[in-house]
Parts: structure tokens; C-alpha cells; sequence
């Protein structure tokens, strides 16, 4: 059937805004990229790919950076996803109870990442903190710490303040993966006499993979994006020991005016997402079973 | 079992707690703060803080940016998505699946990559300090999302219906309006909500964009209140709690938008 030229007319509001706003930025992150441009003056010169050399070999912040940006991202990801398929595994019935605690725990994804800041420096605070209060009265007292001023530490703080942030979204997630899991494999499996990690490996994990999948995955590139909680907690510090790529791209451009370096930082941002997220899917596809 | 419970238990107190200590610091003095972080407020709820922010804050200001940068992002990028989801869906051809890819592409990227030529773009735009400027970049920024997940719904809707109402003589115009914009509430309100969330709390670009006092937004604001109070819990969390009560109070009300929403934002994204 035809369909009349009209159609095309709504693309254009929303077409029109995403190419000046969206595209367009973009695309000049490319080009600028490839230039010594301030962000203030009119002119730049081409340095041909002299900011691409400078990142990957000349510039130790930067590479910190990506370190920094690998241990968050691990640890979110390995305990995060861990904790939210257990909770959800517990929580998984409809129950009233259930679903009080599944609304309980998904509460801080609605919170502004600013907000979960102030929460977590009061509790990281070395002497008002609760932290350290707690540990305290454990008599634990050898475990007290300056958590986000202790530069070896700094990031794994803040690694758990992300996953308090957003577990709660990843078990929602999960919930729903294992609740659309038809029961009578359960029974089989029972019948057949599975144990429970039995059970587990050959029922519900190849079953749960594409949940699995899209909790990774999610939960990564969440992970890379973390700007506002290592901006408003501890702005990349101490000693860099908390700058993340993003906050890093922000420094770059917005302190130093470095916006042509800045550029070039924020492709090579864009292509560790990518080469991540499609090794991931790749692994967890070959996971997949269908029954 | 009973491991079960206390794991449940446990976990249910880790969100309590930080938010019940929020909830006494604002109404405790920086004196019995410091004296005793984790105490009840001795003299009874001190509401002084909440009196001081607005005094010392034009807290209704940032407050009312909140809200006409939010309300308007959220009703554009949905107006603006869910034509071009229901233009994917009716063209249903390569022209479709080309768009379809553009838009998408965006959900890809993550907001600091373009963020350096955004800002010069803005300057030149003459757009920084302004709430327009925000409204237009916040829903350029969604609508791979939003489009997505629109998308995703308006395919399922039998085209049968769509077909025969042209045979009528229904124009497109028509058909999106009485046709597919009610039958696709569900999944419309369940990115509103999405949308709703990430606009009301986004940092990122009124931090690029905007350094007037008088177009500031509530995180903005909030995240400043850290230079002028430094460690004055009291005061920041008032302003905590000012800034995430609408979110709050809608969640209790509408929980299970929300847990349907906030994950189909994540689903897709």
C-alpha cells in the first residue's frame, strides 16, 4: 500500500535538532581531533594525528586514566552484577514483602548522582563519617580509613558508591529475566535429580544470558560514564588516583583549553566503549541456548 | 533460609540507613553534627536549615529551571520520537532501517565525547545561559532512546488498523494522533518516566552551559552549595532533600512506572 510523501514530514523536527546538537558535535570531535585548537581562538593548525601519538604514549595521567577506568569498571561490573542476580534470585516470587524490598532497592536510581555524592562523602568522611564510626564501635578500629583522600583506595570508594547507586536497576532487570523462565524446566530438573548448581549452569544461567547480557553491558558503559559521582566526590583526586576517562576529557578542555587534545582523548573514549561492548556481546552470545 | 533473610535484611538497611542519616542531618545543627554525627537531634527538629537555604539560596528559582527544563524536555523529545517512531514504523522499508540506524547510533555515544564542540557550538549559538539551550541539546541527546524504544513498541501495533483507517482518507497526520499515539501509552509513559529521571537529575550540561545564577538547575546548584558549605551536612542535605522530593514523592505514587520505565531506559540503552 502507499503511503503518503506526508510521512517524511515527521522526521524533520526531531531529524533537524539531532544533527545540529547531536551529528554535527560529533562529527567535529572527529575533525577537531586532528588540530591544536584552544576552543577560544579562531585559528588552529592541522598536527595530523600528533594528539592520538601524545595520548597513547606520551601522557602517563592519561594512561592512568584508563587504568582507573578499568579497576572501576571491573569492580563494578564482577560485584554489581553479582549482587543484583543473587538479591534477584531471593526476591523473585511476587510476594508483598518482594515487592516492597525490590521497590526499596531500586530507591537510589532515582536519586541525582550529585545527591548520591553528598550522601557517601558523609559517610566516607574520615572523622564525621559513619564508616568509620561503625568500624569503630565494631572495634575495628584498624580499618578505619580516609577512603576517598587514600590514593590507593579512592576508586574502589567509589566503585561501591556506584553500585549502591544502581544494583537495584540491574536486579529490577534480572527479576524480569528469571520471572520469564517457564517453571516446568525447574521441575524437570528436579525430577531428573539436579542439584541446585546444577540447576543452575544447565537451566538458568543459559536462559538468563540475554538479561546477563544487557546487565553487562549496561552496567559498563554506566561505569565509563560515571562523571558526575568522581566529579561532585573527589574531582579526579588525590593525585589523579580517581580520574576516569570522562572527567579527564572535561579537565583537559574546560582547564587546560586544550579542546584539539580534548577531542582526540574523546574518540579514543568512544572507541574503547565500542571494542568493550562488542567483545562482550560476543562472549555472552556464545552462552546462549535455546530450548 | 534464614542466611536469605539476613542477606535481605542487611541490604535493605544499606539504602535505609544513608537515607534515614540524611533525613536527621538536615534537621540537626552544624553543632550537633559534629558532636554526634549518628545521634537523633537533641532540641527536638531544628527546620533552621530549611528556613536558611531559601533565605540564603534562590532555591525557588533553581527549583523552577528544574522544572520548565524537565517538563519541556520530556514533552518535546516524546512529541518529536514518537513521529519519527511512528514515521519508521508506517515507511517500514530501507529509507526505515536507515533512519532507524542514525538515530540509534547516538545511544552508542557516550555525552562526554561530543561535549568539547557541543560548547563552542553553544557559544557560537549564543545559547549558553539560557533554558533553551538546554531544552534543545537534552532532547537532541534523548532522542536515540527515545526513539528506540518507541520504535520498538509502534512495530507491534497491527498495521491492519493503520491501513484500513487510509483507506478512509486519514491523512498521516490523522492516524499518528488517533491511532498510534493512544494505543502506544504504555510504552510512551514508560519513557516519560525514563526521560523524567535523567532530565530532572542530568549534571553534565548545565555545567558546560550555564554559569548565571538565574538559569542555574537543581544539581547545578546543589553541586555548588559543596564550595559555599563545604562540610555543612546540614545545609547540603536540606538541599538533597528539596532537590530529589518531587522525584520522591512520585516514586511512592507511581512505583511501578517507574521500575518499568527506568528499565526499559536501561533495556534499550
Amino acid at each position: 500500500m502507499r503511503i503518503s510523501k506526508t510521512i517524511y514530514l515527521f522526521f524533520l523536527p526531531g531529524l533537524f535538532l539531532y544533527s545540529i546538537f547531536f551529528l554535527y558535535p560529533t562529527v567535529s570531535a572527529l575533525f577537531y581531533s586532528f588540530t591544536d585548537w584552544d576552543g577560544l581562538s579562531d585559528a588552529y593548525q592541522f598536527v595530523g594525528i600528533g594528539n592520538y601519538e601524545r595520548a597513547l604514549t606520551g601522557d602517563s595521567v592519561f594512561r592512568k586514566t584508563v587504568g582507573n577506568n578499568l579497576k572501576f569498571m571491573l569492580m563494578v561490573v564482577i560485584f554489581q552484577t553479582l549482587a543484583a542476580l543473587a538479591f534477584a534470585m531471593i526476591v523473585l516470587k511476587n510476594t508483598k514483602t518482594n515487592l516492597f524490598l525490590r521497590a526499596l532497592y531500586f530507591f537510589p536510581t532515582i536519586l541525582s548522582s550529585v545527591s548520591v555524592a553528598f550522601i557517601w562523602s558523609f559517610i566516607y568522611d574520615p572523622s564525621l563519617g559513619i564508616l568509620n564510626q561503625i568500624l569503630g564501635l565494631l572495634g575495628l578500629d584498624f580499618l578505619q580509613q580516609n577512603w576517598l583522600g587514600n590514593s590507593d583506595i579512592a576508586i574502589y570508594s567509589l566503585a561501591i558508591t556506584q553500585i549502591w547507586f544502581h544494583a537495584g536497576q540491574m536486579l529490577i532487570i534480572f527479576v524480569a529475566g528469571l520471572q520469564a523462565i517457564p517453571e516446568d524446566l525447574y521441575e524437570v530438573a528436579k525430577i531428573e535429580g539436579a542439584s541446585k548448581w546444577q540447576t543452575f549452569r544447565k537451566v538458568t544461567w543459559p536462559l538468563l544470558a540475554p538479561s546477563a547480557t544487557i546487565v553487562i553491558a549496561y552496567t559498563t558503559i554506566q561505569s565509563f560514564k560515571a562523571f558526575d559521582l568522581v566529579f561532585a566526590m573527589t574531582g579526579g583526586g588525590p593525585n589523579n588516583s580517581t580520574e576516569i576517562i570522562a572527567t579527564y576529557i572535561f579537565d583537559v578542555a574546560f582547564r587546560s583549553y586544550n579542546f584539539g587534545y580534548a577531542s582526540s582523548i574523546s574518540v579514543l573514549f568512544m572507541i574503547i566503549i565500542a571494542f568493550i561492548t562488542f567483545l562482550q556481546f560476543k562472549a555472552l552470545r556464545s552462552d546462549r541456548i535455546s530450548y | 533460609m534464614l542466611f536469605r533473610k539476613f542477606s535481605l535484611a542487611v541490604y535493605a538497611l544499606l539504602i535505609l540507613i544513608p537515607l534515614l542519616m540524611v533525613a536527621l542531618t538536615s534537621v540537626k545543627t552544624l553543632q550537633e553534627t559534629f558532636r554526634d554525627p549518628l545521634g537523633l537531634p537533641e532540641d527536638g527538629f531544628q527546620w533552621s536549615n530549611y528556613s536558611a537555604i531559601f533565605e540564603e539560596q534562590t532555591m525557588a528559582g533553581y527549583f523552577m529551571n528544574s522544572t520548565i527544563v524537565t517538563l519541556c524536555s520530556v514533552f518535546l523529545t516524546l512529541f518529536f520520537a514518537s513521529m519519527i517512531a511512528f514515521g519508521i514504523s508506517r515507511l517500514n522499508n530501507w529509507m526505515g532501517n536507515i533512519l532507524f540506524g542514525l538515530f540509534t547510533l547516538g545511544m552508542m555515544v557516550p555525552a562526554q565525547v561530543n561535549m568539547v564542540p557541543l560548547y563552542s557550538l553553544m557559544l557560537d549559538l549564543n545559547l549558553t545561559n539560557s533554558l533553551l539551550g538546554l531544552i534543545l541539546v537534552n532532547i537532541a541527546v534523548t532522542l536515540p532512546i527515545a526513539v528506540f524504544i518507541l520504535t520498538g513498541f509502534m512495530k507491534t501495533l497491527p498495521k491492519e488498523l493503520f491501513e484500513a483507517s487510509t483507506i478512509d482518507g486519514a491523512g498521516n497526520w490523522q492516524i499518528y494522533t488517533k491511532l498510534a499515539l493512544p494505543l502506544s501509552l504504555p510504552s510512551l509513559s514508560a519513557t516519560a518516566i525514563f526521560l523524567f529521571v535523567m532530565h530532572w537529575n542530568d549534571l553534565l550540561y548545565p555545567l558546560l552551559f550555564i554559569t548565571d545564577n538565574a538559569y542555574k538547575t537543581l544539581p547545578l546548584a546543589l553541586l555548588e552549595f559543596q564550595g559555599e558549605y563545604s562540610t555543612n551536612y546540614p545545609m547540603l542535605f536540606t538541599g538533597v532533600i528539596i532537590a530529589s522530593a518531587p522525584m520522591v514523592i512520585a516514586y511512592v505514587f507511581l512505583q511501578r512506572f517507574f521500575v518499568a520505565g527506568m528499565t526499559a531506559g536501561a533495556l534499550k540503552g
